[in-house]
């Protein structure tokens, strides 16, 4: 059922595709290349959640995460004047919050909720306190033309010229999937996530691998702020990732916290936000400003409502580890 | 030579529960230890210290005369423990392989090997004569497959100290001599084995020494030689206890629970009851004998309104009760003690007294309107702790602190004080000490006295014989035989478990 409703959404859209490219080839190449950058921040944001959640982990903190980094990666890229060293220090302040995270949530058995609150309203406390005007960086990260593949009909358009972020981001994800599907760590994680007692009887630490995966976590969070202060954007405001932390976790449950699943639904996420851009472009539409902003939460409420109850978290999420209530 | 396990001077205390006191105790190279106890004795606990699950609050571990830190699971995995729970440690959402190689995968590049660890799974099933299918996934299997699977993961790894507990509740009596036999191999080639079961019979058979706790200290140490079940029993639970069932001729009258023409699917959608008819009177017991995994799980379900019935009807009363809604099947008087106590009887967060009242917790008494009087609940709650012995610390408690046997004595509890007209026993005294069987035994006659229609499903043929006042044969999912309780057979009810056609029906 399942399979069978992903090859129907995945054949629709070639179809569709195929439809649009031959109306107006330039206009839909530009529109599915701009539904990248919308789909990249939310897609890695969603990988944090599905990196945390499979081993037990609820983090509703991926906003603060990202809303931080994208904060230490502007500022101390402008001040150091590089970019790079920018990135480095987004990344370093992920880290960093996933540790806190980890410390509150598997050391001192905090509620996870109230966990990950406790991180939103630190960063936005934080980066509008701290924040001051007047600064910019030297560039942002210029776009790669890759070689062979630029040069392919039809796809080559759309999948090069993008930022050395957006291609780090695609390659981890799909590393992801492989990770956590094939390989040992993987399926430790999975069965810290789903059933923690049987990986702890099988000698998995339950505390060490909700650790690491937390923290790593956190540096792809640094890395999603870090994309949109110093790729896609260029620039730091207060409230910054405006609410992207949050789609993101819809995301994560509309993929079924599958790293390509979650990256399919990020990028459904981003291509209706490119059409909707390229529909006020041309003027086919005239929707106030306001309607189009929206379009993001709407999708969530919507995808919420749709996979409500028909999708299965995995079992252990939100519950400390306790060795004597085995 | 020097002893695989030491353990000297353990004890360890849940808030007021003193679950392990003094205890000290030690297997040698090549010896079967059986641990005997009752129900909450503290078999469990003591275990779960020496694997690093529970953190003693005093005494020494050693294995093979190195001290193990508390609490190090993995440490102790490594110096060769290995343990088969009494509660599975399974993933249920994951394939029997991927539990199977969890923590110790085989890898190449850094990538788990499937292929191979599929062939390992069934070259291990085939070793030890434990039949599983490498790609079903946990929680869609029985609880036996499931036990089978419990196994053989502490089985694949080579271990040197081997720890059951309760390995066999779930087991027919043929997979359980299979696994005996394992066991035996196993202490020849050296292994130590800790082994806690109920059975007596078991102990018996392949124990070289034998050590009873009570009330979380250890009451005494000796041999099959120089003891016999009736003073195990008695070791155990402090007082005489009466090993086989007593009960007077019953008064049967009409017909309360009808099946008719029943056919059920099991999960792989295969037909597993096949147009199946029976009767049970008010006042008896209807045994149904059956090697497991011929429908006995199928028919229970469907009749108690946890699976679909395909075709058939069920009557109580005379009445028909409605498929796939269990809360109504139980409001049309039917009493429901499930196999899986775990995965169905009981909702392990949930205080035992809610547990108790779990399907009329919204009814007269126990709610008043919309509003639950929980006054009424705790009073009920108090009460049944009481009268079925349950030992907890408080029926307040949740249900997860209970010990295996409490937990099932929980179930019973909830499903026998209500009085119902119809009562589904499967497997009532799984995992339950021989006081306790007595016990529960008891009951379901008293049941069947005050004029309820029992129907019994229990891998224990001699369960089955002792309480049954007519005992049926399934085989395949159909009774290919009904005899009344005087003058069954047992070889011929074996011979027809097994499938082979029977002289009458
Ligand atoms: N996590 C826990 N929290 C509180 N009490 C507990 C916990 N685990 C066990 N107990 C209590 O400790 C006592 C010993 O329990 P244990 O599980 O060791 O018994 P057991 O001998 O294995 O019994 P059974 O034969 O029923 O499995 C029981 O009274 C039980 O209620
Ligand atoms: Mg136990």
């Amino acid at each position: 059922m399942r399979f069978r409703l992903s090859y129907f959404v995945i054949i629709t859209s070639i179809l569709l595709f195929a439809y649009f490219y031959s109306q107006n080839s330039i206009v839909t190449s530009s529109v599915v290349f701009t539904a990248i950058p919308f789909a990249l921040p939310l897609a890695l944001a969603a990988m944090v959640g599905v990196m945390c959640e499979r081993t037990g982990i609820v983090n509703i903190g991926i906003e603060g995460t990202m809303l931080v980094s994208a904060f230490t990666a502007f500022f101390l890229g402008a001040i150091l004047k590089n970019i790079s060293a920018g990135l480095f220090v987004g990344i370093m302040t992920g880290v960093l919050v996933g540790l806190l995270l980890s410390v509150m949530t598997i050391t001192w058995k905090m509620d996870q909720i109230i966990a990950g609150v406790i991180i939103n309203i630190m960063a936005a406390g934080i980066t509008s306190f701290l924040y001051r005007q007047n600064y910019s960086i030297p560039s942002t990260f210029t776009p790669i033309d890759i070689p062979v593949i630029g040069d392919i009909p039809v796809v080559g358009p759309i999948i090069s010229n993008h930022g050395p972020i957006t291609y780090l981001g695609i390659i981890f994800i799909f590393g992801l999937w492989v990770a956590l599907y094939k390989t040992p760590w993987g399926l430790r994680s999975r069965s810290v996530g789903e059933h923690p007692s049987s990986a702890d009887t099988a000698g998995v630490s339950v505390v060490r691998l909700r650790y690491i995966n937390v923290t790593i976590a956190g540096a792809v969070g640094g890395l999603a702020g870090s994309y949109l202060a110093l790729e896609a954007v260029g620039i730091f405001e207060r409230g910054f990732t405006a609410g992207k932390g949050f789609t993101a976790l819809a995301i994560m449950i509309f993929g079924r916290w599958n790293p390509l699943g979650a990256f399919a639904a990020a990028l459904f996420f981003g291509l209706s936000q490119a059409v909707t851009n390229q529909l006020m472009i041309d003027e086919v539409v005239q929707i106030p400003q306001q309607f189009v902003t929206m379009l993001p939460y709407v999708l969530t409420i919507l995808i919420l409502a749709i996979s409500a109850g028909k999708v299965r978290p995995p079992a252990a999420e939100g519950i400390p580890y306790e060795k004597e209530k085995v | 030579m020097t002893n695989l396990l030491d353990v000297e001077g353990l004890s360890k205390r849940f808030g007021t529960v003193q679950a392990n006191q003094e205890i000290s105790l030690s297997v040698k190279p090549g010896e079967i230890v059986a641990l005997l106890g009752e129900n909450g004795a503290g078999k469990s606990t003591l275990v779960k210290a020496v694997i690093g699950l529970v953190k003693p609050d005093s005494g020494t571990i050693r294995v093979k005369g190195q001290e193990l830190p508390y609490g190090d699971t993995a440490g102790a995995i490594a110096r060769g423990i290995g343990m088969v729970h009494q509660h599975f440690q399974l993933v249920p959402v994951m394939s029997v392989t991927e539990n199977l190689v969890l923590g110790d995968e085989p890898t190449r590049f850094g990538f788990i090997q499937m292929q191979k660890a599929r062939r390992e799974t069934t070259e291990l099933s085939k070793k030890y004569g434990l039949a599983i299918d490498g790609d079903a996934i946990i929680e869609d299997l029985p609880v036996g497959m499931a036990q089978r699977v419990e196994i053989l993961k502490a089985l694949r790894r080579d271990v040197s100290l081997l720890i059951l507990d309760e390995p066999t509740a779930v087991l027919t009596p043929q997979e359980t001599d299979e696994l005996l036999e394992v066991l035996r191999n196993l202490a020849k080639k050296g292994v130590g084995i800790l082994f806690i079961t109920h059975k007596l019979r078991e102990v018996m058979a392949i124990a070289d020494r034998v050590v009873v706790l009570r009330n979380g200290k250890l009451v005494g140490t000796t041999t099959p030689k120089e003891s016999s079940e009736s003073q195990l029993a008695q070791m155990m639970v402090g007082r005489e206890v009466v090993l086989h069932v007593e009960k007077g001729p019953g008064h049967p009258t009409g017909a309360a629970l009808e099946v008719r023409e029943l056919e059920v699917l099991d999960d792989r959608k295969l037909e597993a009851v096949k147009g199946l008819s029976l009767q049970v009177k008010a006042g008896e017991i209807l045994g149904i004998a059956g090697v497991e995994g011929n429908g006995q799980r199928e028919l229970v379900e469907a009749i108690c309104g946890m699976r679909n019935r395909r075709r058939g009807t069920v009557l109580v009363a005379g009445k028909e009760v409605p498929n796939l809604k269990p809360h109504e099947v139980h409001a049309a008087g039917v009493a429901h003690i499930p196999e899986d106590r775990e995965r169905h009887g009981l909702v392990a967060s949930y205080s035992i007294s809610d547990n108790l009242v779990l399907n009329q917790f919204d009814q007269e008494p126990y709610a008043k309107g919309w509003i639950r009087d929980l006054d009424a609940v705790a009073r009920n709650g108090e009460e049944l702790v009481k009268r079925y012995d349950i030992r907890t610390t408080s029926a307040s408690a949740p249900a997860s602190s209970l010990s295996g046997g409490n937990k099932q004595k929980t179930v019973v509890a909830r499903e026998l004080s209500q009085d119902l007209p119809v009562v589904v026993a499967a497997q009532p005294t799984r995992g339950v000490d021989v006081g306790s069987i007595e016990f529960i035994h008891k009951q379901l006659i008293s049941a069947r006295d005050r004029g309820a229609a029992v129907l019994l499903v229990s891998a224990e043929l001699d369960e089955i014989l002792s309480l049954s006042d007519r005992v049926a044969v399934l085989y395949g999912g159909k009774i290919v035989a009904t005899f009344d309780s005087k003058n069954a057979n047992r070889d011929e009810i074996g011979r027809l478990m097994a499938g082979s056609q029977g002289s009458r029906s």
